[in-house]
């Protein structure tokens, strides 16, 4: 996946949590939390639905990782190309 | 014969719109059946039945809004069934509408699966309006439900309004108002400890995967609802003048709206649940309140209320007692703070549990034992 694409998958997967979300006002370094109001529960769902979707199970102790867009994109990039290689 | 009546779903209700019939004259019901959707200022809640027999008529018409009270359909062969505990409207007593049958023909029960229920619900349509489904035996198929709604009569139904955050804020005003008006509050503090469960939660939470993860809600939730056998004052309501314990647990769990508002519907038998039975409740709860889908009995049966505000959120939160409700406890942000372990300063985790108690049931002595136990409970967190 391409970094527009990771993108575009995690602004979907919020969508889904918060549909009143202003998706297209999101930058990469604000914080998701923040800008689109995700509440623990919501991040958790975040987290679930990331798994879901791409199968990467994202530790706990990583989710500070995940606070921002940009954050969030370059973190699933590198997991995916992990993911990947262990595939190959 | 009995009535079926507009339930009141909060002490903040005084009426509510009939938006649909999921029964017909004829069907058999059973307790916990969820037979209509009522519109209130906490948006459209499933109201369920508590009486077993046949509903022989439908009294009030899909777009009418009536007071709480109004007998809505009338049920033959009743047999008792014990409804959850109910909740008076507090601030007005308003007279029932006169009865008037508008629909007595007994039919079948209607027959829809629940994908077609809930693009029905979707599209504000009566899906009895559906002459004939081309499922089997002639059940209502998703099919079905958008071939009608393309057609014209759709027009004709009345819409089924989404959530009305002004009416919700002045459904909590109301409510809030005389609460803080009749209840005389007490509130105390506590702060506690959270390194043996953030400790404890880290090792649970590293071991499973996304979906069976925790939240420390969860563990505070469970230990709120345990500490409430010690101290079961705190559990139950104050009606009438008196205070009637509840027999069982059921938390309301407070649940922030999106674009604002507030509900907390109960997680019934908090405390006989595990705690990842606790946080796919949780998880249910919070989707379906902000979807605009609880029950009924969800609103009317909680007998205390648990707030926590997250990682996000204040330090601390003292909450005001949703009446009939005796107490609230709240969970502030937990922080790293300072804090004295075996005579050495640590840096270490803590959350201020809060409780706003009824004066009129019990005293701060009776609150403090309370937090007390919250507070050790939350120490042996593999416990909980």
């Amino acid at each position: 996946m391409t970094d527009a694409e990771i993108k575009a998958l995690i602004l979907e997967l919020i969508g889904e949590i918060a549909p009143e979300a202003d998706l297209a006002s999101a930058r990469d370094q604000d914080d998701l939390r923040e800008v689109f109001d995700l509440d623990s529960m919501d991040f958790a769902n975040l987290i679930v639905a990331i798994h879901d979707r791409t199968k990467i199970a994202i530790p706990e102790v990583d989710y500070n990782k995940l606070f921002t867009l940009g954050g969030a994109t370059a973190y699933l990039r590198d997991a995916l190309s992990q993911l990947n290689a262990g595939d190959a | 014969m009995s009535d079926f009546k507009m339930p009141a779903l909060g002490a903040d209700m005084e009426a509510g719109t009939l938006v649909e019939w999921l029964v017909r004259p004829g069907d058999r019901v059973k307790s916990g059946d969820v037979v209509a959707v009522v519109e209130t200022q906490k948006g459209a809640i499933e109201v369920e039945i508590f009486q077993q027999g046949v509903v022989s008529n439908i009294l009030v018409p899909v777009g009418e809004r009536v007071p709480v009270g109004t007998v809505l359909a009338q049920i033959d062969g009743a047999r008792g069934a014990a409804p959850p505990p109910s909740i008076e409207p507090a601030i007005a007593a308003l007279k029932p509408a006169p009865l008037r049958p508008i629909v007595a023909a007994p039919s079948s029960r209607l027959k829809i699966t629940p994908a077609a229920r809930r693009r029905a619900t979707a599209l504000s349509l009566d899906p009895t309006m559906i002459v004939k489904g081309t499922g089997v035996e002639g059940s209502i198929r998703l099919a079905d439900v958008e071939t009608y709604a393309s057609g014209a009569k759709l027009a004709q139904r009345p819409a089924k309004k989404g959530l009305d955050l002004s009416q919700m804020r002045q459904a909590i005003a109301a409510a809030m108002s005389h609460s803080k008006r009749e209840i005389p509050h007490y509130y105390l503090t506590e702060m506690v400890d959270l390194h043996a469960a953030s400790t404890w939660i880290e090792q649970y939470n590293a071991e499973k995967s996304p979906v069976e993860r925790i939240l420390p809600a969860v563990l505070f939730l469970k230990a709120a609802a345990l500490a409430l056998r010690e101290q079961p004052q705190l559990n139950g309501a104050y009606e009438n003048g008196a205070f009637t314990p509840a027999s069982d647990v059921h938390v309301g769990w407070a649940i922030a709206l999106r674009g604002g508002g507030l509900i907390a519907p109960a997680i019934r038998d908090t405390d006989r649940k595990s705690l990842a039975e606790l946080m796919a409740a949780m998880r249910d709860l919070v989707e379906r309140a902000r979807r605009g889908n609880l029950r009924s009995s969800e609103l009317t049966s909680p007998t205390i209320t648990v707030t926590s505000v997250g990682d996000r959120g204040a330090e601390s939160v003292t909450g005001i007692i949703y009446p009939p409700q005796v107490a609230i406890v709240g969970f502030g942000r937990a922080v790293a703070r300072p804090w004295v372990v075996d005579g050495r300063i640590e840096s270490c985790p803590l959350v201020t549990v809060s409780l706003a108690a009824d004066h009129r049931v019990t005293d701060g002595h009776v609150g403090g034992l309370y937090l007390a136990a919250v507070a050790r409970l939350l120490q042996e967190p593999e416990k909980l």
